[in-house]
C-alpha cells in the first residue's frame, strides 16, 4: 500500500495547519462566508441541508484497516456514528461541527488522509477498479497509475481553477468495474502485441444534465507518456474549455463542440511538445511506486476448494453469499469478496462506526489488512483465501453486513437526495429503499439475476442514474417529487446512455412502476440467463412503456 | 385584486455547527421552526430579508432564505419538502436530527 513520504506528509500537516487557521478565523468573524467558502471547499467542507458535510478522499478506493478505524473513531467522536461511502469512492460524514473539522483533519492526517480536492474545479480523487491488484481478468493493477496522477494533480499550480471539475478513473481489465467512459479522462490499462504495457485514452465522458460517452482518441498510449499525455488532455481543456457557462464548461461539452477529430489534433499537437520533457515517466519512478502496491505474499491455500464445497452445501446462506459476493482472484485459492453496504431496505453506502471497525478487523485478520471502498457504494476485501470465507462471512453476519446482492436488483446506487443535500429536488434513499423491500426476497432477486438501479436526486447525477440499467431520477414538479425513469443504461465496456421511458411518478408511484418494468423483463427475457441490459437491448423501449402506461403509450 | 401573499419566515444554517435554524417571534435564531417570525404582507417580508442580511454580515449565520410556509391549526408547516426536511431531519433516519429531539427541548 502507498505510503506516505517526507512530502507527502509535511504537504498535508502544513495544509492542515492552513485550514485550521482559517476555520478558527471564519468562526471569530474575520473572514466572511464568500471568503471562507472556497477555501473551505478546497478541504472537502460542504454545507447541506441539516449540517456541514466532510468529504474525505479514499484515494483510488484503497483503505488499510488503520485508517478504517480512524474512520470509525471520527463518526464515533465528531459525527453521528455512522458515515456514508459515496460513489466517488469516498466517504462523507453528514454532521460535522464546522468548529470540530480542524480536528477531524488533523486525526485524518495520523493515518495518511485528507480531504483535499474533493470539490472545487480541480483534479479530483482518482478512481480505480476496487478489484484493483486482485482480479483474475486484470492485466496489471491501475492503482500505481491512479497513484502518480495523483501525486501530479495534488495542488497542480496550473490546473486547480479549471473551467470546472475534472474526474480521471483507471482501470487494468477488459470489463471495466470503474466505469471509465463516463469520466473526463478514462485510462484503460492494457498491453500491446510487444507486451508492453500502456492506455487506451479515453476523453470527454460524463453524466449530469447532458451526458456523454467518451470518444477513445488513443488507442495505445505507452506508459512512459501518462503524464506528457494528460498534461497536453488538460492544457487544452484549460485553454479552450468555456468559462463563461457552468453548464457548459465540463470537457465533454468542449469535446462534443470541437470534434473529436479536431480536439485529438490539438491534443497531440500539445503532447508533442511535452513529451520528451521532465514529464516523461522514469522507468524506476514507476517501478518504485509499483513497489508500495506489491500484492501481499499468498501462500497457496488450496485445502479451502474442498472446505468451501463443504460449508456451503450445510449452509444456504451462505452459498448464496459465494455465488453473489465472491469474485475470482487471480490466485485460484483466493477470492475477492464485496461486503455489501445494501442491506434490504437499509441506506445505500451507509456504514456504522461498529461495523467500520468490525471490517477493520476482519481485513487485518483474514485479508491482508486491505480494504476497498466500490463506486457501487460497497466494500471490498480484496485477497481472502477460499479457506477462509466462511469465517470472513460469520463475522459479517455478527454486524449484519452479510447481505448476498452484488451485482443484484438490491444493490442499488443512490446519492444522498434530499434527505441531505442541499442541491436536491427529491429524495433518493427512500426510493431506494422501497424498492428493496419490495424485491428483497433472496429467491426471487437471484431469479432476477444481474440488474443495476441507480438513482440521483438531481440532474448532477451523483447517483449515476443514466448508466444505470434502470435509472431513476428525482425531479420537483409544483413542489412534489417526481421521478423519471431510464432503461438500458451502462457504465461498463460497453458504456450506454439510458433512454427516458416516458412521464414520471410520483414517489407513491415510482417503487411498483420499477416492479413493473423488472416483471416486464421476466416476462420477456429469451432465457434464464438473458440479463436485463441483454434483453432491452434486444426489445428496446416498447413493451416497457406499454407495460407502464398501457392504452395512453399507445395514444401517444 | 392583488395575489394572495404567501406567508413566509426567515431561515439560515448557524455558523459554528451549520445547524438549519429559524428567525423567531422573540427574536432571536431558533432551533426549530415552531415560533418564528411570520411575515404576512411584503413589507414584514423585507423586515426579515434585513435581518437575515444583517445577520449573515455579523457572521451569525450562513445561506440565509425566506421560505413560503402555510398555517395548518396553527402549526407552522413550509410548503417545499425540502424545507420540510430541513424543519424535522432527514425522513430516512428518525432516530437523527431535530425529529429525535425531545419536545421540551425543542421547545427550549
Ligand atoms: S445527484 Fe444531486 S441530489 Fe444527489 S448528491 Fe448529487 S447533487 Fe445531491
Amino acid at each position: 500500500m502507498y505510503r506516505y513520504d517526507e512530502f507527502d506528509r509535511d504537504f498535508v500537516n502544513a495544509r492542515v495547519a492552513e485550514f485550521s487557521d482559517q476555520a478558527r478565523r471564519r468562526l471569530r468573524g474575520e473572514i466572511s462566508e464568500d471568503q471562507f467558502r472556497p477555501l473551505r471547499l478546497m478541504n472537502g467542507v460542504y454545507l447541506q441541508l441539516h449540517a456541514y458535510m466532510l468529504r474525505i478522499a479514499v484515494p483510488y478506493g484503497t483503505l488499510s484497516s488503520r485508517q478504517m478505524r480512524m474512520l470509525a473513531y471520527i463518526a464515533r467522536t465528531y459525527d453521528k456514528g455512522y458515515g456514508h461511502f459515496t460513489t466517488r469512492q469516498n466517504l462523507q460524514f453528514n454532521w460535522p461541527a464546522l468548529s470540530d473539522i480542524p480536528a477531524v483533519l488533523a486525526d485524518l492526517a495520523t493515518v495518511e488522509m485528507h480531504a483535499i480536492q474533493t470539490s472545487g474545479n480541480c483534479i479530483r480523487n482518482v478512481t480505480a477498479d476496487h478489484f484493483a491488484g486482485a482480479a483474475a481478468d486484470e492485466v496489471a493493477d491501475p492503482r500505481p497509475y491512479a497513484e502518480i496522477l495523483r501525486q501530479w494533480s495534488s495542488v497542480h499550480p496550473e490546473f486547480s481553477y479549471l473551467p470546472r471539475k475534472f474526474k480521471i478513473a483507471v482501470t487494468g481489465a477488459e470489463h471495466d468495474r470503474a466505469a471509465i467512459q463516463v469520466h473526463d479522462i478514462g485510462l484503460h490499462l492494457k498491453k500491446n502485441a510487444a507486451g508492453e504495457l500502456g492506455f487506451a485514452v479515453y476523453v470527454g465522458g460524463g453524466q449530469g444534465r447532458t451526458p456523454m460517452i467518451a470518444k477513445k482518441i488513443r488507442d495505445f498510449l505507452p506508459e512512459r507518456d501518462l503524464l506528457a499525455y494528460t498534461t497536453a488532455i488538460l492544457r487544452v481543456y484549460n485553454l479552450h474549455g468555456r468559462r463563461d457557462n457552468k453548464y457548459k464548461a465540463r470537457i465533454k461539452i468542449l469535446v462534443h463542440e470541437t470534434g473529436t477529430e479536431e480536439l485529438t489534433a490539438w491534443v497531440e499537437k500539445e503532447f508533442a511538445e511535452l513529451r520528451d520533457t521532465e514529464l516523461a515517466l522514469p522507468a524506476e519512478d514507476v517501478k518504485k511506486i509499483e513497489a508500495y502496491f506489491a500484492p501481499p505474499a499468498l501462500a497457496d491455500r488450496p485445502e479451502g476448494w474442498g472446505a468451501l464445497a463443504a460449508a456451503q452445501r450445510a449452509d444456504e446462506a451462505f452459498s448464496a453469499w459465494v455465488r453473489r459476493n465472491v469474485t475470482p482472484h487471480r490466485h485460484p485459492d483466493y477470492a475477492c469478496v464485496t461486503i455489501s453496504l445494501k442491506g434490504i431496505g437499509e441506506v445505500p453506502g451507509d456504514a456504522t462506526d461498529a461495523q467500520m471497525d468490525a471490517v477493520a478487523d476482519i481485513a487485518e485478520e483474514l485479508a491482508f489488512d486491505e480494504i476497498r471502498v466500490s463506486h457501487e457504494q460497497n466494500l471490498v476485501l480484496p485477497h481472502v483465501a477460499r479457506a477462509d470465507l466462511k469465517a470472513v462471512y460469520d463475522r459479517l453476519v455478527a454486524i449484519r453486513l452479510e447481505t448476498a446482492n452484488a451485482g443484484l436488483v438490491t444493490d442499488i446506487i443512490a446519492c444522498p437526495g434530499l434527505d441531505y443535500c442541499a442541491l436536491a429536488n427529491a429524495r433518493s434513499i427512500s426510493v431506494a429503499q422501497d424498492i428493496s423491500i419490495r424485491l428483497g426476497d433472496q429467491k426471487r432477486q437471484e431469479e432476477i439475476g444481474e440488474l443495476k438501479i441507480k438513482i440521483s436526486g438531481c440532474i448532477n447525477a451523483c447517483g449515476h442514474h443514466h448508466v444505470g440499467h434502470i435509472g431513476i431520477l428525482g425531479v420537483e414538479k409544483k413542489g412534489d417529487e417526481l421521478y423519471q425513469v431510464t432503461l438500458g443504461g451502462s457504465g461498463d465496456e460497453v458504456t450506454s446512455i439510458g433512454d427516458i421511458v416516458g412521464r414520471g411518478f410520483t414517489a407513491a408511484e415510482i417503487g411498483g412502476a420499477i416492479e413493473t418494468v423488472v416483471d416486464t423483463y421476466l416476462g420477456l427475457r429469451a432465457a434464464k440467463d438473458e440479463t436485463f441490459l441483454q434483453a432491452y437491448r434486444r426489445v428496446g423501449l416498447a413493451p416497457f412503456k406499454e407495460a407502464l402506461y398501457g392504452s395512453e403509450a399507445k395514444a401517444a | 385584486m392583488a395575489a394572495k401573499f404567501i406567508l413566509q419566515v426567515l431561515t439560515a444554517n448557524r455558523l459554528g455547527d451549520g445547524e438549519a435554524v429559524w428567525w423567531s417571534a422573540d427574536r432571536r435564531w431558533s432551533e426549530t421552526l415552531a415560533g418564528s417570525e411570520i411575515a404576512h404582507d411584503a413589507d414584514a417580508a423585507a423586515a426579515l430579508e434585513a435581518i437575515g442580511k444583517a445577520a449573515h454580515a455579523a457572521n451569525l449565520v450562513v445561506d440565509v432564505n425566506l421560505i413560503d410556509v402555510e398555517l395548518a391549526d396553527g402549526v407552522i408547516v413550509p410548503l417545499r419538502l425540502r424545507e420540510k426536511i430541513r424543519a424535522a431531519g432527514p425522513t430516512i433516519r428518525p432516530d437523527l436530527g431535530k425529529q429525535a429531539r425531545p419536545a421540551a427541548a425543542r421547545a427550549a
